[in-house]
């Protein structure tokens, strides 16, 4: 028994990791620009798929590089594009427009590679289980919370210590000083969605190693991102990581004991986040 | 009366006279009846929203999570409780006021693109419970094995099942009634007092407007239309599915009220009713419509942000 619920638990760490790393995308596009990005899914998807077309040409390390990389590139085009035209709008336009890329993104990749699910290789090293007690604990499970690790950690190192991360805090709090002080903030926004959308590209890579790779795979992950942000509290990106990783594990718990309310429990906890502390674990009072 | 006014009076007598002769006119032009039927009962849904959407101005992206209960709770009715379509419609519709009064206190202090998320999020617990339960539900593949009943007037019993035009009149004598009812509130001092709220929440507040009460009553009526859309929707198919629930629902009828135009009392049915039609075509057409589908999107957000109805007003004016 404690093997099975160690297991569910580290699964939950695992999904978790996802959720935080997709909401952290999230997140960073929310606070600074308003639009909460319905697409965040879809980039997801096409860091899946880019991954799967480049790995016989550039090997799994490359692609895991790479392809991130392209999906932020992506990004940074639709940003400039379309998203732009909406800042300052009615927030409703910002969701119908990113409702209406998620579609096209999903489609688009079903259109492209097919409804069917694809094989995705992961190096056959990192398959094998570690120790025979704990056979969960596979070699590639390790490497995804240590790659999410890592970029997590870079994420705040940018935030914290360079000038780019400093523009993005300061601009979270009032753009409008920012941009008087000379900043560029298009550029800026331009920016923190590619980030953003670099962050979705690289959960994407990781995710259909492990969750096999099929069209509707960013519409099934970003539900839970949006809990994790709101547990979390909105604005604050440690409480969007701990939101994460909190519903996560509460879904892996649940799955033990109740395993037709794996999906539900989450929102149950957003409920009672919200009855209890309406700005969400970390929130600030009063920003929205 | 002057000459806006006399506008008014004559689209509404157009758009009633459409409604009722849809039967006669629809088929002529192409259709057919239960295309119209989608319409009407998706233009209430669309209007419904519209009452918190465009004039409480506060963003649900939810609403599917109460068509959906509406549906559930009318078909599962029929096929447990009792075999009778106004005892189903009923049940449903207080099923989906219900959880939407229930759901209010926690979101209701919320605004703009929290009320969104927080509102789309709760629609899932509905989504995965219709989903799960299989031996209820029946799961993914939804609830079949019902019909909707005859319905008995006392004096005479009118078989809607197996004529179409008969159960669209129904539709259309409960669209009446419901868009009658929200016209009204609109009209009354409680729906003045929503507009003021849209239109600046704070002054409201300063003159002593309990906001979040009325935007819980808001919300209520809103999802309580809303829930006889879903049921009246479970009837017309005879079928209900998780997908009457899911996320992609609400915004399709987000994107009916814009389309339409939310400024406006009829834009949401204009909308609702150039999307089924748009809908029936592309998935009929290509097997990529969703893309199409997203595309529209696009393009309403880009180049028709204030819908049909608010083109027409800005062109009359200049």
């Amino acid at each position: 028994m404690t093997q099975v619920v160690l297991f569910n638990i580290f699964n939950g760490l695992i999904v978790g990791a996802f959720y935080a790393l997709m909401a952290l995308g999230l997140s960073l596009i929310l606070n600074l620009s308003g639009v909460i990005n319905f697409a965040h899914g879809g980039f997801l998807a096409v860091g899946g798929y880019l991954a799967f077309v480049l790995i016989p040409y550039i090997g799994f390390w490359g692609a895991l590089l790479l392809s991130p990389l392209l999906v932020a590139l992506i990004g940074l085009l639709i940003e400039r594009v379309l998203i732009r035209r909406l800042y300052g709008r009615d927030p409703l336009y910002g969701l119908l427009l990113t409702f209406g890329l998620a579609f096209i993104f999903e489609d688009g990749t079903r259109f492209i590679w097919g409804p069917q699910s694809l094989p995705f290789q992961v190096p056959s090293w990192l398959v094998t289980p570690l120790s025979p007690d704990y056979f969960f604990v596979t070699g590639y499970r390790l490497f995804m919370v240590l790659v999410v690790a890592i970029a997590v950690v870079g994420l705040f190192l940018i935030l914290s210590r360079t000038r780019l991360g400093m523009r993005i805090r300061a601009g979270t709090l009032d753009l409008e000083t920012v941009s008087v002080l000379g900043v560029n903030v298009r550029i800026l926004r331009n920016l923190n969605f590619g980030l953003g959308v670099y962050l979705a590209g690289l959960a994407g890579v990781l995710a259909v190693g492990q969750l096999g790779l099929q069209p509707t795979i960013g519409s099934s992950l970003i539900m839970p991102s949006f809990v994790a942000i709101i547990v979390g509290g909105l604005g604050s990106l440690p409480g969007t990581l701990l939101g994460g990783l909190l519903i996560g594990v509460a879904s892996g718990v649940t799955t033990v004991y109740f395993p037709s309310a794996t999906e539900a429990v989450i929102y149950v906890m957003m409920a009672l986040v919200l009855l209890v502390r309406p700005r969400g674990l970390l929130g600030e009072e009063g920003r929205f | 009366m002057n000459g806006v006014d006399v506008n008014k009076q004559a689209a509404n007598v157009v758009v009633w006279l459409l409604l009722l002769a849809m039967p006669y006119w629809l088929p002529a032009v192409g259709g057919y009846i239960e295309l119209g039927s989608r319409a009407v009962v998706l233009g209430l849904a669309a209007m419904s929203l519209n009452f918190l959407l465009g004039y409480t101005g506060v963003l649900s992206f939810g609403h599917a999570a109460y068509f959906g209960l509406g549906a559930y709770g009318t078909a599962m009715t029929i096929k447990y409780l009792y075999p009778s379509t106004p005892v189903a419609i009923l049940v449903g519709i207080v099923v989906g006021t219900l959880a939407a009064a229930l759901i209010g206190p926690l979101i209701i202090r919320l605004r703009g693109v929290y009320f969104a998320m927080v509102t789309i999020a709760f629609g899932q617990v509905f989504f995965f419970i219709a989903f799960r339960w299989n031996s209820v539900t029946g799961g993914d593949d939804g609830l079949t094995g019902w019909t909707r009943q005859p319905l008995h007037l006392g004096f005479a019993t009118i078989n809607i099942q197996n004529n179409p035009s008969a159960y669209y009149y129904l539709v259309l004598v409960l669209f009446t009634v419901a868009v009658g009812v929200m016209a009204w509130l609109l009209r009354s001092p409680f729906g003045r007092t929503l507009i003021a709220i849209r239109e600046n929440e704070r002054r409201a507040r300063f003159l002593g407007i309990p906001v979040d009460q009325h935007i819980w009553m808001s919300w209520v009526v809103s999802c309580c239309f809303v829930s006889l859309a879903g049921a009246l929707y479970a009837l017309l198919n005879n079928f209900v599915d998780p997908r009457a629930l899911y996320w992609t629902q609400s915004g399709d009828f987000v994107i009916m009220a814009v389309l339409g135009g939310m400024r406006s009392f009829w834009g949401p049915l204009i909308g609702a009713a150039i999307y089924v039609v748009l809908q029936d075509y592309l998935s009929s057409q290509t097997e990529n419509w969703m893309s199409f589908i997203g595309l529209f999107f696009v393009l309403i957000v880009l180049f028709f942000p204030r819908g049909v109805l608010g083109f027409i007003r800005r062109k009359a004016v200049s």
